[in-house]
């Protein structure tokens, strides 16, 4: 099928046919008005995900312009940053909370938008609902006044976090004008080794890249290690582009992506599931197409990895120290090393598994789907936490928390001694009451370990899954594998 | 947004300078969930002290404000303009404008324009020696006016088009509104609707 963008001038005839990345062919096919001059290009949205934190001001300006929202049909909100993950029921405590949720509510009413509010089977964290719905497909573009859109790209499509007055500017005319970014390839080969995720992928690119290395480009992730991830691993490593300073991260659709979006409520059916693959299928980036920059990683030799400091990209392998400033030849980097092992109040030299944390937090847009639910329960089935550590676990989404529970997944995180939450942001952001205490240490699934991210004065060690699990069993930051040659409870 | 060609109004000689939008508006006011009624938030530390420039009786209903270098630094937040709209002001005139701040201003319809630090003084001095004297704007000439003194402003020419015309940044894309429906009517059916619920 033909798949020519359809700007509104004629081609330019007989442009002989350049290698395309991914990125470029999905920009491509979203271009209503080509920049001149440097000019942006007016770029079309296919699908706009709304939540209650930066859309009030959005719906506020077009009702004082008097305009509707162009596209209601092409628009899904849900409520997440604030909502409580225990009883739901109830009217939200938190008086900023309530407002921005009733008026999500109000203006998804007036303005005819389609809202999962709290309590729907539908609700929960925006980058959870999209894919799970099947409305985040290949090929489209996506965006959402949230950075972790980035998510949305592990499908293929080119999904990115923007502002509250571009929310307004989709919200009126569904499209934003937009200067093309620059592509990146993130090439990972090899196998990865059991207990070793997706999480410790991007962590350990992020450490590599650093937090600036991917800024003004889109990353396309590719190699063997990537294309045998499940949606939700690709999902993972999509979603912390934003950590590497990325405005996005892509993944070529493939038999996993199809595997995975058949027969989801919004996905193409019957004919248009055809014309679809058969479109999809020729996304990926052609042999030949130049990256504007590359990284290679070896998957073979990667370790569960694990951060020490207050950015995702101070992180190590989990058998490592904690580096001391000098590591750092960069004098600011040195300089934000002392600081970090100040606030994160590490020694430099300190294994990192003698580490002991007072909470694990399971959950966040980075790991609470159900593939992440299982693998932590994997490891926690039949065991007890450490008894100083609080435990908390949080589905990304009210469905994803029905299905847990339908596998007994509830069961085992409530005979291990931790909290079975409603889904939500929750301690991701401490938004809501979730929250660490000034001092507290955590072990989280989440994407961000700035200062007080998780609750002021809290300390943040982002890992996955498998380790959160392996450090709620033994109170200090583990893998799964210190726990095979261990006891059940110690060395 | 309305076209502007000339603002004419009470003028403020605000001698301050390192504006920052922290000062403009503070973070607690970051919270609220429209994008208009934050006139009480304007420089809202500052309005404690009844001394404060804005609390006099004089200048109150002003809509020219003109004050020292490095107005609008800091944080990005777009408040800040609104904090200024929503007060009644229509023009900021200074040596130096952060650039956000500027690009923001312009995209919210608030003038924003440069003249020489010398010139600020002169315009001070003029304002002081009769508080509460108009000053005019005059966008299309590139003017500012106390009395008999008469001054030009520079505006970068697009930020000056567009306030001329009076378009935000939606406005700037709908001009392009066919193409868009064009664009429309090509998207393949197997696109993602969020509407029926299915
Ligand atoms: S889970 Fe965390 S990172 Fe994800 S959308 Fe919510 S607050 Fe943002």
């Amino acid at each position: 099928m033909s798949i020519a963008p359809s700007t509104a001038e004629p081609a330019v005839d007989s442009i002989p046919e350049r290698p395309r990345t991914l990125a470029e062919k999905v920009w491509d096919a979203h271009v209503v008005a080509k920049g001149e001059n440097g000019e942006p290009d007016l770029v079309y949205i296919d699908l706009h995900l709304v939540h209650e934190v930066t859309s009030p001001q959005a719906f506020d300006g077009l009702r004082q312009a008097g305009r509707p929202v162009r596209r209601p049909d092409l628009t899904i909100a849900t409520e997440d940053h604030n909502t409580p993950t225990l009883a739901i029921d109830r009217p939200i405590a938190d008086l900023t909370s309530r407002t921005q949720i009733e008026t999500l509510r109000r203006n998804a009413e007036e303005f005819g938008i389609r809202l999962h509010s709290l309590g729907d089977v539908e609700q929960g964290i925006v980058h959870v609902v999209g894919p799970q719905l099947g409305l985040t497909m290949p090929g489209i573009t996506v965006v959402c006044g949230d950075s972790h859109t980035s998510t949305h790209g592990a499908f293929g499509a080119m999904a990115f976090g923007i502002g509250t007055s571009e929310v307004e500017h989709v919200m009126a005319t569904q499209t934003l004008p937009l200067k093309p970014f620059k592509t990146m390839a993130i090439t990972v080969e090899g196998e990865l080794r059991p207990g070793v995720t997706a999480k410790d992928i991007i962590l350990a690119v992020i450490a590599k890249i650093g937090t600036g290395g991917g800024q003004g480009y889109v990353l396309e992730y590719r190699g063997s290690a990537i294309r045998s991830l499940s949606m939700e691993g690709r999902m993972t490593i999509c979603n912390m582009s934003i950590e590497a300073g990325a405005r996005a991260g892509m993944v070529a659709p493939d038999e996993t992506t199809y595997r995975y979006l058949e027969g989801r409520p919004h996905a193409p059916q019957g004919a248009d599931w055809d014309a679809a693959v058969e479109y999809w299928q020729t996304l990926g980036t052609d042999e030949g197409a130049v990256f504007d920059a590359e990284v290679f990683l070896d998957a073979d030799e990667l370790e569960p990895f694990v951060t020490w400091g207050t950015n995702p990209g101070q992180g190590v392998s989990l058998s490592d120290v904690v580096p001391g400033p000098d590591a750092y030849a960069d004098p600011n980097d040195r300089a934000a090393a002392e600081r970090a092992l100040e606030y994160m109040d590490l020694e430099a030299g300190t294994p990192m598994k003698d580490i002991r944390v007072d909470a694990v937090f399971m959950g966040s847009c980075t790991n609470s789907r159900i593939e992440d639910l299982r693998a932590f329960a994997s490891i926690i089935r039949g065991r007890k936490k450490a008894d100083h550590v609080r435990v908390m676990v949080v589905p990304g989404s009210a469905r994803v928390r029905i299905e847990a529970e339908a596998e007994g997944i509830d069961k085992i995180v409530e005979e291990f001694g931790a909290e079975w939450r409603f889904a939500g942001c929750s301690m991701c952001l401490g938004m809501n009451p979730d929250q660490l205490a000034p001092g507290e240490r955590c072990a989280s699934t989440s994407n961000r370990n700035f200062e007080g991210r998780q609750g002021k004065g809290g300390r943040t060690h982002l890992v996955s899954p498998l380790v959160a699990a392996a450090t709620a069993i033994r109170g200090t930051l583990s893998s799964p594998w210190d726990l095979e040659n261990a006891g059940e409870e110690t060395r | 947004m309305d076209k502007i060609t000339t603002i004419q109004g009470i003028a403020v000689p605000f001698r301050r300078s390192n504006v920052d939008t922290d000062q403009i508006i503070p973070a607690q006011f970051l919270k609220r969930v429209t994008k208009t009624g934050f006139d009480d938030a304007l420089f809202y530390s500052w309005r404690q002290d009844p001394d404060f420039i804005l609390n006099q009786p004089v200048y109150q209903g002003a809509k020219v404000l003109i004050t020292g270098p490095d107005f609008g630094t800091g944080s990005s937040r777009e408040h800040a303009v609104w904090a200024l709209r929503d007060f009644g002001f229509q023009a900021v005139i200074s040596p130096r404008f952060a650039d956000i701040f500027r690009g923001n201003s312009g995209k919210q319809g608030l003038l924003t324009g440069t003249v020489e630090e010398p010139v600020v003084e002169r315009l001070w001095a003029e304002l002081e020696a009769q508080p509460g004297r108009e000053a005019t704007v005059d966008l299309v000439a590139k003017t500012v006016t106390v009395g008999d003194l008469q001054v030009p402003f520079d505006i970068d020419d697009y930020t000056r088009w567009r306030l001329l015309e009076g378009l935000d940044d939606i406005g700037l894309t709908l001009r392009d509104e066919a193409r868009i429906t064009e664009f429309e009517t090509t998207r393949e059916s197997w696109r993602p609707r969020t509407l029926p619920v299915r």
